[in-house]
């Protein structure tokens, strides 16, 4: 991609290919010979970290299709049971999932570098509206990407926004029609939206090779923003470039491996473990968190269309920025002026982030315009007024010049930028958190779990405790569907032997059939089996619990959350503390009070309880002392029954959660070890270029 | 490691840049005869690629001009053995990682939990099916025949020398000891996977459509491509009624 080279194999059959296929001379001067400027820093390395994490996407994205099902009935019962059952299911989907998430981190680092160090000017205008191409292609990948699961903010997420075309004049609602293959969102929705999710990485992967393609023909932009010019400037891109990417991408797997194994749904919304539900939209409709600023934009706007024309503008504005700025100094470093404005619009950015994940009413709304005017306003405004006034400081003659300039010191920046920029990106997520905070209950007080934290076992007795009040008590109401008796005796489960998870199973009956005569029969369960409900369907239950859903248990512990506001959600990313929904739940269990407080209406039919959002809740107080014999001599108290329940039910909501962090040990002394490695490597490569 | 000094990179026009990283890395001090290669002779494809940049390019870009132009810096080691096994360990460390990595990508590829736990062992009532019928059952996604055979059935799958058969097995090996009448057989035809059809062909046995093969009623192949008997499926007598199959 970098022209011609003078690459030839020794091998004769190698000889024979390159002479028909020059296939080995493009990589050689792509890969190897190609030269990159030798002052290039880490924020370079985003392009190498981009490459992998598309690779890493798409290899488990094929994977996870393989045993997904596309279907608006099972596929969030298919990706239960990719998770639970399927070989190393939870890791790959833990690494998709917040695979994603990393895919948009890296990207916008890669971005803002990109407009730091003015590399989308003369002559790598195409190279740059490429990226932008692939950022909007990223973005539809990640949006139906999260509606597969089908869970409700799935649902909502694919409702809200497939609505914003409805916004287009006189086509609107036929076009959201054709969107939906339906009236609603609904299976074939959910279908066309897989087929796309599949094919639109494959897309995304041409783009890039346009976009490395673009790249090698105008060569890398560099901090000081001068062309290379003569062989000093440049060191071949094997080892230099490779070896140093190499170790990008090794730190970047660590902070990657974090979310994977201690963290996995830190990023994610606790509502999308609850079923889609057509019926009923959840408190608050929040995308994820790296839509966040533009969904904030989309608010800011009173009138539909407007807001839609802004907030697609606000990232198609993106591909007019090189002639927006026709500054002739590339990098900000070299502009006193265009260097603080840049760190001002990182601000906007962000803030604009925290405001999507509020709710749209009173200061918000009103900062919220703020902002997205400063936003426009830094391109359409600031960049072309700057361009005229500003008055750059000198740029270096050449890059080699630049590297003599600075022999040191060079780290300090990097290192607090870092630091600004994950206490930013704290903020960002900390906005999603106190959206969901503000519900109007109390915080449940945080318990202290056998199961937390990196090293974290679950307690066997409790487990075996709470399989028993969930038998004796919950059952009644409550479903348990997609744990299996045969679970039981799974390691890292309640410690049951087989023949104990047999016997078990044998107490239940199980409706199977049909017979050789047609007829449905019951039979004594198997451990095949799952736990069965107790009602038949939800107008069964609705009508037998006076209108309320007893929801199903199985994920319970994952399905509920709360805010923990700032910063306790900064520390909580470090202390990896994730237990917001057991500490819920054994909290509501507790949390019954007689008599209201003094001025709470409390309605016909239903039961104060402190902990249950809104206070009224349709359960009656479900434990009390004494209600279920315990055999192992711990105390038979609501305190005790509430927390060895959310203990089984925390294992039913996660089977593999004492796999997951065994191998997260594991994966993390390797890591370690490599990026030691690596930085060493690294270090000796380049010492013959410094 | 002298002889490595221009690691990838262009020293001038068509000479060098011939070896790759790994090259040096992985060649040992004492056997420093590396080869040069005489400069390149027909250089019709790169050049031929590099026109039609210049081309699509219209305006020759900076890369253009560069190119050839560059000097790899890569000196010779001035500690060889400890850069070596720097990178050999570096190197050995990422290979395992990476083989590391492979094996759940392929893991996941075997019968998910719920699958193996739905085949775990059936129990077939035999009381329903009357002499010279056969039923088929379904385990683990596989169809088992399970026939009762008649007296003539029986003498005639005893009837035959077991070392003239193609895949020699006496029927007494093939059938559970005091429970002659019963045959369970998986139907599935060893040839290449179809449903042969009982009580068909010459051998009132089995007879299976797709390429023509003939079981006899022991489901000993006796005519056509298939290789092997029809499987025996591990199982069991529960009782003189009843039988768990696997």
């Amino acid at each position: 991609m970098s022209g011609p080279s003078d690459f030839q194999p020794t091998n004769p059959a190698l000889k024979w290919i390159e002479r028909r296929l020059p296939i080995m001379g493009l990589m050689h001067s792509s890969f190897v010979a190609y030269p990159t400027p030798r002052n290039l820093n880490y924020w370079w390395t985003f392009g190498a970290i981009l490459s992998f994490m598309l690779g890493v996407q798409i290899l488990t994205g094929v994977i996870l299709a393989m045993h997904y099902t596309p279907h608006a009935d099972m596929a969030f019962k298919s990706v239960e049971l990719i998770v639970r059952d399927v070989n190393y299911g939870w890791l790959l989907r833990n690494i998709h999932a917040s695979g994603a998430s990393m895919f948009f981190f890296a990207v916008y680092i890669h971005m803002f570098r990109g407009l730091y160090y003015g590399s989308y000017k003369e002559p790598r205008e195409v190279l740059w509206i490429l990226g932008v191409i692939i950022y909007l292609l990223m973005m539809a990948t990640g949006f139906m990407g999260y509606v597969l699961p089908w869970g409700q903010m799935s649902f909502w997420g694919a409702t809200v926004i497939t609505n914003l075309f409805s916004a287009v004049p006189y086509f609107g609602e036929s076009i959201v029609t054709l969107l939906w293959g339906g009236y609603s969102v609904g299976n074939p929705t959910l279908n066309r939206f897989f087929s796309l999710h599949y094919l639109l990485p494959f897309v995304i992967a041409g783009v890039v090779v346009l976009h490395i393609w673009a790249l090698h023909v105008a060569g890398q932009n560099n901090p000081a923003g001068v062309e290379a010019k003569t062989e000093k400037d440049t060191v071949p891109f094997t080892p230099y470039a490779t070896m140093k990417d190499m170790f990008g991408v090794s730190c970047f797997l660590l902070f990657y491996a974090w979310f994977i194994f201690y963290m996995p749904n830190y990023l994610g919304d606790a509502e999308n473990y609850i079923p889609a539900n057509p019926a009923v939209t959840p408190a608050h409709i929040v995308p994820e968190w790296y839509y966040l600023p533009f969904y904030a934009i989309l608010r800011s706007i009173p009138n539909k269309l407007a807001g839609v024309v802004a907030m697609f503008g606000a990232i198609i504005i993106l591909a007019f920025l090189p002639w927006l700025d026709s500054a002739k100094t590339r990098s900000s470093k070299y502009r006193p002026l265009a260097k603080q404005f840049f760190w001002m619009f990182v601000v906007v950015c962000i803030g604009l982030g925290y405001l999507g994940a509020q709710p749209p009413e009173g200061i918000y709304v009103i900062v919220g315009r703020i902002l997205t005017f400063l936003y426009f306003a830094y391109f359409l405004i600031l960049l072309p007024l700057l361009s005229r006034i500003e008055k750059p400081r000198p740029v270096p003659n050449s890059i080699a010049d630049d590297v003599l300039a600075k022999s040191g010191g060079k780290a300090a920046p990097m290192v607090s930028t870092v630091i600004a920029l994950m206490v930013a990106g704290g903020l960002l997520l900390g906005g999603a958190e106190s959206a969901r905070a503000a519900e109007g209950s109390t915080k449940p007080p945080a318990q202290k779990w056998s199961f937390s934290g990196p090293f974290g076992k679950f307690d066997r007795g409790a487990m075996q405790r709470g399989l028993k009040v969930y038998k004796e008590v919950c059952a009644s109401c409550h479903g348990l569907s997609f744990v299996a008796f045969r679970n039981l005796a799974e390691t890292g489960g309640p410690g049951y032997s087989v023949a104990q998870a047999q016997a078990f199973a044998s107490e239940y009956k199980v409706k199977d059939g049909p017979n050789d005569q047609g007829e449905m029969f019951e039979r004594p369960g198997r451990p095949a089996d799952y736990f069965p409900s107790p009602f038949p369907n939800e107008q069964a239950a609705r009508a037998a619990n006076g209108g309320a859903y007893p929801p199903d248990l199985s994920l319970i512990t994952k399905a509920r959350s709360y805010g923990r506001g700032f910063p306790m959600f900064l520390i909580d990313f470090f202390t990896q503390y994730q237990e917001q929904g057991p500490d819920y739940v054994m909290a509501l269990l507790q949390g019954y009070e007689d008599k209201p407080p003094a001025g709470f209406n409390l309605p016909e039919g239903s039961y104060y309880n402190t902990y249950f959002p809104g206070h009224a809740i349709k359960m009656p107080k479900p434990l009390n002392d004494g209600q279920v014999t315990y055999d192992d001599g711990s105390p038979a108290t609501v305190a005790q029954y509430a927390k060895d329940v959310t203990t089984f039910l925390m294992w039913a909501a996660e089977p593999h959660m004492e796999a997951r962090k065994q191998l997260g040990l594991q994966v993390f002394v390797f890591l370690i070890l490599l990026t030691v490695l690596l930085y060493f490597t690294k270090k000796k490569v380049w010492a013959n270029a410094h | 490691m002298h002889a490595c000094e221009p690691i990838a990179g262009l020293r001038s026009h068509g000479k060098g840049a011939n070896r790759t990283i790994l090259d040096c890395l992985f060649r040992r001090n004492g056997g420093g005869k590396a080869v040069f290669l005489p400069p390149r002779g027909p250089r019709a494809p790169a050049a031929s690629l590099r026109a039609r940049f210049r081309v699509s390019g219209a305006v020759p870009l900076a890369a253009d001009k560069k190119g050839l132009e560059i000097v790899t810096t890569a000196s010779s080691a001035d500690h060889p053995t400890r850069r070596d096994f720097l990178y050999v360990a570096t190197g050995a460390v990422a290979a395992v990682g990476a083989a590391a990595t492979v094996w759940p990508l392929v893991s996941q590829m075997n019968p998910d939990a719920s699958t193996v736990a739905a085949g775990a062992p059936i129990e077939v009532d035999l009381t329903p099916i009357a002499e010279g019928q056969d039923i088929k059952v379904f385990w683990r996604g596989k169809p088992i025949y399970i026939s009762h055979r008649t007296k003539k059935q029986i003498e005639e799958a005893r009837a035959v020398s077991v070392s003239s058969l193609p895949d020699p097995q006496s029927d007494e090996a093939r059938i559970k000891p005091g429970h002659d009448q019963w045959l369970v057989v998986v139907g599935i035809c060893t040839h290449l996977g179809c449903i042969p059809i009982a009580h068909e062909g010459q051998y009132d046995g089995f007879f299976c459509p797709c390429h023509g093969s003939v079981y006899d009623t022991s489901g000993r192949i006796r005519q056509g491509p298939a290789p092997t008997n029809l499987a025996v499926p591990p199982y069991t007598f529960v009782s003189d009624t009843k039988i768990q199959i696997g």
